[in-house]
């Protein structure tokens, strides 16, 4: 299949945050990533923070691909580890803002130690997870957020598991910013990205997200379209809620979803240990070593 | 000579791991990423008393998988990183090599083996990680290995890892043994001037004009490396890629990338390759031996001169690529009869020998727990 424009939008005011040269992307549908992806290209632009100085860092699943989609400098890295890979070029770049953008998967279930331990640090990152209930990129396998009774792939009676209360989980490891939207919610979203990206320490974005070929269709949801309709007719915002009782069920067509900005407090964030010298003492480090090999005009792009 | 705080010239009496440590700071090490291990414990302990000094940064992760992860992020934004482990840690981080390897990301892993497989003997000497290390992850990649036999080649093949792993831009591994690990031996360390150092290569554009290819190689096989942060908007992926660095999923791109990752050493082995030898020239029967199992081997070569029987040495310094071209050429050797490949495992070694001889080669080996002594390999040299 060939890229095919719509009549009239020969271009688009985000054309240069996206690889045109990447595009059209591999997600299905109905699926809630695209605008997540376009709500972080625009909080990407409005946080100010120049965009040669922003890095996303990706694991393995359908979320995952977003690093290879956006305009910036980006790492596509091995399935639950985009964390502390993300951590290695933020601890020897603190200059670089980076931003992990992965699925709940990948963020949650493989990779839980090191997303657990990087908020316990409270390391400088933001971490935009996409949670859709399910495995996608592997048709749609259950998970660790994967609804009590839900169908899955490998979950064909009902899931018989307890799922995780995400806002709730990263607040107690130690998140100093928490927030859940839907991929319905992008204004609120996108407003919010601004914010995490703007703050120092470990945030954390959890997005509620269609997934119709993997979770929707087994569970009698529908169409892409019709689970953002269940997040408009449930959702409420609370930014008071007890994360404790954050728990999201969408088959429960009763229950509201709580959405907001949760938890946002102030705590110093991850250094490595530095006993203060004076730069001359300093062999050097990441950032200069290379710099007498940097080529002219390589300084103050963008 | 005048010490740096970073460099700490002159000489000095230092274990094997603190001298593994001494020389990555002197090869300008920024970044360490570990979790902590019998019997490497030392190289982290002895850096996270160092580095904060000098304005680098000492990371205890939570666990090797990570480790590995952080080594191979720091490296893509710039860093010369490292970590240390032992084989159970090992274990986890080849998920984590591989993405270095396929992220041509330049990195150096300590591996201080202990008896093994699974938790072993964590406090006693093992040589079991001769083939983990070349093929522990998934698919064909290239690595480089050495291999100290003393504190000394513990500084001094850190250095070598360093540039070795930024020149073909590859992981590289420096393997000790806990034997050799837990040594204390006279260490000098040169002037700051006279540490080798080799680093990228770098764009030879800048980003605003939009030429430059991540992937594209040069001759050698080898790509330029820009970091992350320096405007070129790079795309770096585990998955299959094309010269841009996109995800190119066809088996034309397969073929090409992997070929190449794995020529960048092969092709340039004969730069690469490194051993010590000892009495080869006239030897009947030649040992193969690496780490501690080479100090006993040497003792054996005298012992067997003393009674005879005209014994030499072959010591891979570089385990991987291993150094067969030697072999080779040992095999034209008038009077040659035999091999006697001497190590701490059951045989791993001895594979590499067996392959390029019609000769008898003698396996003397146990899978570790204690170093071979210098009369068991003498009986298979006598025998």
């Amino acid at each position: 299949m060939t890229p095919t424009k719509a009549a009239g939008a020969s271009s688009h005011p985000l054309d240069s945050l996206f690889r045109a040269d990447r595009l059209p992307h591999i997600l299905c549908p109905g699926c809630g990533i695209g605008p997540a992806m376009q709500c972080y290209t625009q909080a990407m632009v409005e946080s100010g923070i120049p965009l040669e100085r922003q890095v996303c860092v990706s694991g393995i699943g359908c979320s995952g691909r977003v690093a290879g989609y956006v305009n910036i400098d980006s790492y596509h890295t091995t399935h639950g580890r985009a964390i502390p890979f993300a951590l290695g070029v933020a601890v020897a770049r603190p200059e670089l803002r980076v931003t992990v953008f992965s699925g709940d998967g990948d963020l949650i279930s493989i990779g839980g130690n090191h997303f657990m331990h990087s908020a316990r640090r409270n390391v400088d990152l933001t971490v935009i997870c996409i949670n859709n209930f399910n495995y996608g990129m592997t048709g749609g396998q259950a998970g660790p957020t994967t609804p009590p009774g839900a169908k899955a792939t490998t979950a064909p009676y009902g899931n018989a598991e307890r799922p995780f209360n995400l806002p709730y989980l990263a607040a107690a490891v130690g998140a100093t910013f928490v927030a859940r939207w839907t991929a319905l919610h992008v204004r609120q979203l996108k407003d919010t990205m601004v914010r995490a990206l703007r703050k120092q320490g470990f945030s954390f974005i959890e997005i509620l997200a269609p997934c119709p070929t993997g979770f929707g269709r087994p569970n009698d949801i529908g169409e892409g379209l019709d689970e953002m309709n269940r997040y408009r007719t449930r959702c409420v915002v609370n930014h008071k809620a007890p994360l404790h009782e954050l728990d999201v069920d969408l088959r429960e067509i009763e229950e509201p979803i709580v959405l907001g900005n949760f938890v946002d407090r102030d705590r110093p964030h991850y250094r490595p240990p530095m006993i203060q010298r004076s730069p001359a003492e300093e062999h050097g480090t990441a950032g200069d070593r290379w710099a007498a090999q940097r080529p002219a005009g390589m300084e103050g792009t963008e | 000579m005048t010490a740096s705080e970073r460099i700490l010239t002159g000489e000095h009496f230092m274990l094997g791991d603190h001298a593994c440590a001494e020389g990555a700071l002197a090869a300008g090490l920024d970044f360490f990423a570990c979790y902590p291990i019998t019997p490497s414990t030392e190289v982290a302990e002895r850096l996270s008393h160092r580095m904060p000094k000098l304005g680098a940064s000492f990371l205890q992760m939570e666990d090797e998988l990570g480790s590995m992860a952080a080594i191979v992020g720091a490296s893509v934004a710039g860093a010369r990183a490292m970590t240390a482990t032992s084989g159970p840690g090992f274990s986890l981080m080849m998920e984590n090599v591989g993405l270095a390897a396929m992220m041509e990301a330049p990195c150096v892993v300590v591996d201080v083996m202990r008896g093994s497989p699974s938790t072993g003997l964590p406090t006693a000497v093992g040589q079991g990680d001769v083939m983990q290390v070349r093929w522990g992850s998934h698919g064909d990649y290239s690595i480089v290995a050495y291999c100290p036999n003393s504190p000394q080649e513990c500084f001094d093949l850190t250095i070598k890892a360093f540039n070795t792993a930024d020149h073909y831009r590859i992981p590289t591994f420096v393997m000790l043994d806990e034997v050799v690990g837990h040594m204390t031996e006279r260490v000098v360390i040169p002037d700051a001037k006279e540490i080798p150092f080799s680093g990228r290569k770098r764009p030879s554009t800048p980003p605003t004009d939009g030429r430059f290819l991540p992937f594209q190689a040069a001759g050698d096989g080898v790509p330029p490396m820009a970091h992350a942060g320096e405007g070129y908007k790079l795309h770096f992926t585990g998955l299959t890629h094309d010269e841009r660095g996109y995800p190119a999923l066809t088996p034309e791109a397969h073929v090409a990338l992997v070929r190449r990752l794995v020529d960048k050493v092969r092709l340039n082995a004969p730069a690469i390759v490194e051993h010590e030898e000892l009495m080869l020239d006239d030897a009947e029967v030649v040992i193969v031996a690496f780490g501690c199992t080479s100090r006993s081997a040497r003792r054996a070569v005298h012992l067997a001169r003393e009674q005879g029987v005209r014994a030499g040495l072959l010591r891979p310094i570089t385990l991987w690529p291993f150094p067969e071209e030697r072999v080779r050429r040992q095999l034209r050797t008038r009077g040659l009869r035999r091999f006697v490949v001497a190590e701490l495992n059951m045989g791993q070694m001895s594979r590499e020998v067996e392959r390029l001889t019609q000769l008898p080669v003698l396996r003397v080996n146990h899978p570790g727990g204690a170093m071979l002594r210098p009369e068991d390999i003498l009986e298979a040299v006598l025998r």
